[in-house]
């Protein structure tokens, strides 16, 4: 079995985690008129509760 | 043959899973709506509206069909008495699911699925003027009609489709008092009807010949 010969340096491990990165979430305005508060899209809106002109949830 | 479900079953073993939609779809008709996860809603929407056909149906088969899937007695009358006559007139999607945001604690995706509770809007158009789109009644008819004629129907309907643009916009100007959802269904049958008309004219002499 190969195995690895040198033990990995802390600045090659911290080079390669600098890379793990989150992107950013997609936010849409809610097309609730009265809210217009930013929602990931297709999802009923979390501030108004409304999906498409209908309460679909209680706001939290 | 039905498509089969792709993945894993819900729960680990298919009796695991017919167990766990069961009482899915018990609860969501004994609630009208339930928050679950995505994939659960996407899983028992099929099995629900499939029990809600056969529920329209309300005869003693029927009751003996939903009674193996849901066991609560009333959960089964109420889907018997209540949820089947009210969807008499919509045909098939009686149960709609809206995402929310993912839970808490393991980040799933969770969604809304409840039954649908607005009536559609033809049937209350209809209710409305307490008459049915002539569409619905004609329909049979130009269905036949169209089937032997083809090269006269095509040329037809583009002079049929000059003349109904023309009468679509005195139709909107006049009705646009009216709501918007019963103006589309008018216009519609405003080509229904002029179609078969003009075509029948021409291929019936093209059928006579035919035969001849």
């Amino acid at each position: 079995m190969a195995v690895p010969k040198r033990k990995m340096s802390r600045s090659n491990t911290r080079s390669r985690r600098a890379q793990w990165k989150a992107t950013p979430v997609q936010l849409v305005a809610c097309p609730n008129r009265a809210c217009r508060e930013l929602k990931p899209q297709h999802v009923a809106c979390p501030a108004c509760g409304q999906y498409a002109g209908r309460q679909v949830v209680e706001p939290a | 043959m039905p498509t089969p479900t792709k993945g894993p079953r819900l729960g680990g073993s298919p009796s695991h899973e017919r167990l766990m939609l069961a009482n899915l779809a018990t609860s969501l008709f004994e609630h009208g709506r339930i928050t679950t996860t995505e994939v659960k809603a996407k899983r028992v929407r099929p099995l629900a509206e499939k029990l809600i056909s056969k529920a329209k149906r309300g005869d003693l088969h029927n009751r003996r069909q939903i009674m193996r899937v849901i066991r609560d007695k009333d959960v089964v009358h109420k889907l018997m008495a209540e949820i089947g006559p009210f969807f008499e007139d919509r045909n098939g999607g009686y149960v709609r699911i809206t995402k929310t945001l993912p839970r808490k604690g393991d980040n799933a995706p969770m969604a809304v699925i409840e039954l649908v509770s607005e009536k559609t809007v033809t049937s209350e158009a209809e209710a409305a003027r307490k008459t049915k789109f002539a569409k619905d009644q004609a329909a049979a008819a130009p269905a036949a009609a169209e089937a032997g004629t083809d090269e006269p129907a095509e040329a037809t309907a583009d002079e049929a489709k000059a003349e109904d643009t023309d009468a679509e916009l005195a139709d909107a100007e006049a009705k646009s008092e009216e709501d918007t959802d019963t103006e589309a269904p008018a216009s519609a049958t405003d080509e229904a009807t002029a179609d078969p008309a003009e075509g029948a004219d021409a291929d019936q002499p093209a059928s006579k010949k035919d035969e001849s």
